[in-house]
């Protein structure tokens, strides 16, 4: 886990590893100083040498720059570090989500995602930022402290070193149980959100039911939760500083007293002691901090995983080695197909699906709810891949193909479609980036998108609003649909795309289908018989199974569901689609 | 989320990625913020600033002890040794390191104990808060929902809250003790040594001005950086929202190199912010040994001196004064940036729990009831599928009771999401009791809005809603949205089992009445399929069922709450017609005899209404039988047959 986010530090290595080294030159220059003004008080203050004192005031000054700037280049270089690596983490997880299978993007929930990119990247570089400043200043102000204490009494100095190892023991083992409480409390946090999510986004299910105490005594229960495992969390936490404090100043006591007892005895100076004492209250700021790292580290630690399981997540669709780069045409075969989304599921979501769709047909798909009609049509533009049989698209397997040409030729409209913050023009380009204003419009007029387009204020250049919103239901089925033509591809497929569009307008369309790209393989997936019933054959799909497979007249004749859907939308008591006008 | 925004796409829509921050009246916000903890940890405060008092009194006394150690008892010690005595007196230092040992001891304990202290009032407020912000949220209309960009909501829980955990938590005391021990080394400081402080004083200046101007730097880039951060959050929404389509599509790597952008600007922003924030500490630190060195020249020079009886010993005590100055300054400029950002998340904090609850000015209750002997309605607390409304009539201080019958009446109702946007005018409706009501029309004509009137999710701005003839306006808003059960278009479930979401619609439910719900709704067949049945775990609402299964639910949980009257607001439009079907004898047994609102789009719903109303662009066009309609040879005709002219609304 580590190792993946520090992997991604990259070209801030650099910069990453300078930190430090300034640190430490700021912690030199730092320590010099009491050495220093030890000298004065030893050698200026004591000798009244005035001349000493100023001199050495000096280099003190000379020292205390050169600490400055060692200073400054590293809380920018540490600055750099920390924004670059969260750059990079961001970089990588989104890089690594363009991979994604459709199976990968189902198993990351889309907020799940959001929180990984955003506040769990800021989380890591926080703490990353304050690591490489604090984690060698610390130490490096304790062993340079330390180093200092030797030369200066080696007898004294033995005090900090049982010091240091008593608190360095302590520490870990309060770090062991405190980070187990912080994982619970993260873990109950995350539900805590979901909860507020839930009611953010159902608020009109919880004001019809009147379930507002309901959901009050729910969350309630959560606060109270947190709060219990905070406080124990934080219980261990604040036992830390006392502990520490009485540690350091036990030493000053100890020291006091042996000084002592060695200035009498004339085996140290005062201005030695004075230096020592600083150096104590050196050693217990970067005590100080380390715990301040220790507690930050293990905030972070939950972000960091979140972020390195993104990271490390492996597409679960890879490229063949020598891809088949062009798709020769667009039929499409299914060979004893079965699938499902969970290989560990005993029931397969398809079940020997055994089809053969001649290229340029038009294909209505029809089947009850959860009859795994986009499940099926998923498979042939390689969003998932079978788990049995195989998938032959213009007779070579679909896995064969670079992933990228067979998407190009096997266009999608999906059930759920969305639109993106931009232009018309800006949105139907994703079809074919390099269209014509002129090829944009005619795909619009196929799908009958044209006219309303045109009714806009703008136009084509009408700017889209983040997830559609500025435009109806229907419309943007037609733009959706308008976008998959512009990919001119071999086969089209259309997921329940037309569901808010009227029948007329849907009738318009297909029309226009059928005489404009004749040669594209079509299929359709639709609730509506009357958006089906034209197609040259139809499947009927039943619990993963294909129930039925011809042209309307035989289905009619020979398949009980069919004839059961058609009977339930036509004629008496016909259940024709209705108002969905626009 | 956008598609809650739906019918009230003309609403302000709320603000994308996080504001930035400023704040308006940052003293006054600090001050609501101080009340609000202190409101319920007054007596925990008080005791903090005791012991954070009394840690930074013993401490001083423990930097007092360095300056007593070597005038008053090394010093004398080392004439003794040569004035040739064998053994010094070791005896005073004994007794005075036994006197800043008890020093320490205190402060290391009201340390302690003000870390304790401090985490419970934290915790405790964050608790409080968080309760506070949920209930309120809860009482907010729905307008609220609908006129603020959820992702900004969910921001106030997690992040502002967290900022302000922090502040409450690290800043506040850290302030407290920083000004303390401020104020009790500056005034020894002076004991010491006047001109020598003034030195002091000088460099404090300089320092504080440093810290300013670096602070006002990085404050700049901050603000910067909330932009971007903003920017580059909004990008990540709609792209991962839109992820499937981007991959359909094969529009990875233009996402990458758009994504790039906004990533490296948001660096560059995020490596100078932070970048100045950093050197606050070693400017400030540096500036501190200068002011160290300094002190120490014109000490040294003053010791020498003997100056107004200035030793070296008070040189000591001076010099470790004047560095434990530096300290507290640096970290009061430290927790400068952190406080701004908590008292923006703060400002969001208190917008929310300002905004207006929905008020409820209704004192007609629904109750469950059976008639006696002699007809006469009497209040009973168990369900007994008979309702009446419970008047209280203060003046003569009795109650009246009458019974639920369903009829529902607009009268002239003109409504705008805004008020001066009227989106339905003058609309006219009768509900007769038991009767089912169609509501025709295309999408923004107003269907969702009507329904949306009738359970006062809106408030109207003309005419009048009655409800058994009473205004709806009397009624208590839950009593009334209790008799009316409601399925909507956006089926939204929650975290839990199958029979939790079930049961939502009735908490006491038993299992047979989950199960005959489910049943009812066609959903029991499917549920059983689940891996776990009627425990399945669904998460993220539901994310692993078909549209369709999850209308089926709601339509069961709509069904076990068993209410007077109905709205169907597209309530199977994802369900294939086949299933619908059977659905819809269900719903047919549970429509019998209640006034029931449905709004769809299949014919076999709409055909048998009782009365079809027509609505176009926020009128009644047309309303009547399904029969009379077609004779009109109108609007309804046309939909109808399917060869209406091509007409858009929206």
């Amino acid at each position: 886990m580590i190792k993946t986010l520090l992997a991604q530090v990259k070209e801030f290595r650099l910069v990453a590893i300078l930190t430090p080294v300034c640190m430490l030159g700021e912690v030199i220059c730092e320590m010099i100083i009491p050495i220093l003004m030890g000298r004065i008080v030893d050698y200026g203050v004591m000798a009244g040498n005035v001349e000493f004192i100023i001199r050495t005031g000096a280099v003190m000054i000379v020292v205390a720059l050169l600490g400055l700037t060692a200073g400054i280049l590293g809380g920018f270089f540490a600055a750099k570090a920390g924004a670059g690596l969260a750059r990079n983490l961001r970089k990588a997880m989104f890089d690594n989500i363009q991979t994604f299978s459709f199976l990968n993007i189902d198993h990351f929930s889309t907020s799940s995602l959001v929180t990984r990119l955003t506040t769990d990247v800021t989380n890591i570089q926080t703490a990353f930022m304050m690591t490489l400043r604090m984690a060698m200043r610390a130490p490096s102000t304790m062993i340079v402290a330390m180093v200092m204490s030797v030369i200066i009494s080696p007898r004294l100095a033995s005090i900090y070193f049982i010091a240091v190892a008593f608190l360095a023991v302590f520490m870990v083992v309060m770090m062991r149980t405190t980070t187990r409480y912080f994982k619970q409390v993260f873990e109950r946090y995350d539900l805590m959100n979901e909860s507020v999510q839930e009611n953010v986004s159902a608020i009109r299910v919880v004001k019809a039911y009147v379930r507002e105490d309901y959901e009050n005594k729910k969350f309630r229960n959560a606060a109270e939760q947190i709060y219990e495992m905070f406080i124990r969390a934080e219980l261990r936490i604040v036992s830390i500083s006392p502990v520490m404090m009485g540690v350091v100043y036990s030493c000053i006591l100890l020291i006091s007293w042996f000084g002592a007892n060695m200035i009498v005895s004339d085996t140290l100076t005062t201005g030695n002691l004075m230096s020592l004492l600083t150096y104590c209250m050196n050693i217990l700021m970067s005590l100080m901090m380390l715990s301040m790292i220790f507690i930050m580290i293990t905030m972070s630690e939950a972000s960091a995983r979140r972020i390195a399981e993104v990271i490390d997540e492996k597409s679960s669709l890879t490229n063949p080695e020598n891809p088949v780069m062009e798709v020769p045409d667009g039929s499409i075969r299914f060979e004893h197909v079965d699938f499902s989304y969970d290989p560990e599921a005993s029931e397969p979501v398809l079940k020997d699906i055994d089809l053969e769709i001649r290229a340029g047909e038009s294909i209505g798909i029809i089947g009850g709810t959860g009859s795994a009609k986009s499940s099926l049509v998923n498979l042939i533009s390689r969003l998932y891949d079978v788990t049995k049989g195989r998938i032959l698209v213009g007779g070579i397997d679909v896995r064969e193909y670079d992933l990228d040409v067979l998407r190009r030729q096997v266009a999608v409209v999906l059930q759920k479609n969305v639109l993106f913050s931009g232009t018309i023009y800006e949105n139907l380009r994703w079809g074919d980036e390099n269209a014509t204003d002129e090829e944009c419009r005619r795909a619009c007029v196929l799908a009958c998108a044209h006219e309303f387009i045109e009714k806009m204020p703008e136009g084509y250049n009408t700017y889209i609003e983040q997830g559609g919103t500025n435009v109806s239901g229907g419309q943007k089925q037609r733009l959706c649909i308008a976008r998959a033509l512009l990919r001119k591809p071999r086969i089209l497929i259309l997921d329940d795309s037309t569901s808010a569009v009227d029948t007329a307008t849907d009738a318009k369309i297909r029309k226009a289908f059928a005489e404009e790209i004749p040669d594209t393989t079509r299929l359709i997936i639709s609730q509506r018989i009357s958006s089906v019933q034209s197609c040259d054959r139809i499947i009927v799909m039943e619990n993963g199974r294909v129930n039925g497979f011809g042209s309307h007249e035989e289905l009619l004749a020979g398949n009980r569901i069919y004839r059961e859907v058609y009977e339930s939308q036509t004629g008496e008591g016909a259940d024709a689609d209705f108002d969905r006008l626009t | 989320m956008a598609e809650k925004v739906k019918e009230v796409g003309n609403g302000p829509r709320g603000m994308r990625g996080r504001p930035r921050p400023k704040v308006e009246n940052p003293g006054k916000l600090l001050r609501r913020i101080f009340s609000y903890v202190f409101r319920f940890y007054g007596i925990q405060i008080a005791l903090v600033a005791v012991c954070i008092v009394v840690a930074v009194l013993a401490n001083i006394q423990g930097t007092m002890f360095t300056r007593t150690l070597i005038d008053s008892y090394i010093t004398p010690m080392v004439e003794q040794v040569k004035a040739g005595e064998q053994a010094p007196d070791f005896s005073p230092l004994l007794h005075a390191m036994a006197r800043v040992a008890c020093f320490y001891m205190i402060g290391i304990g009201a340390t302690y104990f003000q870390a304790r202290t401090m985490a419970f009032v934290t915790q405790g407020t964050m608790k409080r808060l968080r309760i506070e912000l949920f209930e309120h949220m809860e009482s907010l209309p729905v307008k609220y929902f609908d006129t603020h960009a959820h992702g900004d909501i969910m921001s106030v829980y997690t992040n502002d809250i967290d900022t302000l955990r922090q502040m409450i938590s690290q800043s506040l005391p850290q302030l407290l003790n920083s000004s303390i021990t401020i104020v009790s080394i500056f005034s020894m400081m002076l004991v010491l040594s006047v001109p020598l402080t003034f030195v002091a004083i000088l460099m404090i200046g300089v320092m504080l001005l440093a810290s300013a101007r670096v602070t006002a730097l990085s404050g700049r880039n901050f603000i910067a950086q909330q932009r971007n951060l903003g920017r580059l959050n909004g990008f990540i929404e709609e792209t991962m929202t839109g992820e499937k389509v981007v991959k359909v599509f094969c529009h990875e790597k233009d996402a990458i190199r758009q994504f790039d952008e906004l990533n490296e600007e948001l660096f560059q922003s995020a490596s100078k912010a932070n970048g100045f924030a950093n050197i606050i500490a070693p400017v400030n630190g540096q500036l501190g040994n200068a002011n160290y060195v300094i002190c120490a020249i014109v000490g040294g020079i003053l010791a020498i001196n003997t100056f107004a009886g200035f030793t070296v010993g008070s040189l000591a005590s001076f010099l470790t004064f004047n560095r434990s100055f530096t300290m507290p300054i640096n970290q009061v400029s430290m927790q400068f940036n952190s406080i701004i950002m908590a008292l923006a998340g703060a400002e969001r904090i208190f917008a929310l729990l300002d905004a207006d609850p929905e008020t409820d000015d209704g004192y007609v209750m629904l109750v469950n009831c059976r008639q006696d002997e002699n007809g006469e309605i009497v209040e009973v607390q168990e369900h007994t599928g008979k309702w009446a409304w419970k008047h209280y009539h203060k003046a003569t201080d009795s109650t009246t009771y009458q019974a639920l019958e369903g009829d529902i009446t607009f009268n002239g109702v003109d409504f705008g999401y805004r008020d001066d946007k009227i989106v339905l005018h003058n609309i006219w409706i009768h509900a007769k009791p038991g009767m089912k009501i169609a509501l025709v029309g295309s999408t923004g004509a107003g269907k969702t809005t009507i329904t949306n009137l009738i359970n006062r999710f809106y408030d109207i701005q003309d005419g009048k809603i009655r409800y058994d003839n009473i205004n709806v306006n009397k009624i208590r808003k839950g009593d009334l949205r209790r008799s009316l059960g409601i399925v909507l278009q956006d089926t939204h479930l929650f975290t839990g089992t199958v029979r939790d979401n079930i049961r939502y619609g009735k908490l006491d439910a038993t299992e047979e009445e989950i199960i005959s719900a489910a049943k009812l709704a066609n959903a029991d067949s499917f549920i059983r399929r689940l891996p776990d049945g009627y425990d399945t775990m669904l998460t993220g609402d539901g994310a692993n069922l078909s549209q369709g299964q999850r209308q089926l639910l709601a339509i069961a949980r709509a069904a076990i709450a068993d209410p007077p009257a109905l709205i169907l607001d597209e309530a199977t439009s994802s369900i294939d017609t086949r299933t619908e079907k059977i659905v819809q004898a269900g719903m047919d047994q549970l429509m019998k005899g209640r006034t029931t609102f449905v709004i769809a789009h299949r014919l076999s719903t709409i055909r048998n209404s009782d009365l079809i109303i027509v609505l176009e662009q926020g009128r009644i066009i047309e309303q009547g039988t399904h029969d009379e309609l077609i004779a009109l040879r109108k609007r309804y005709y046309h939909l109808y047959t399917g060869n209406a002219p091509e007409t858009e609304a929206v």
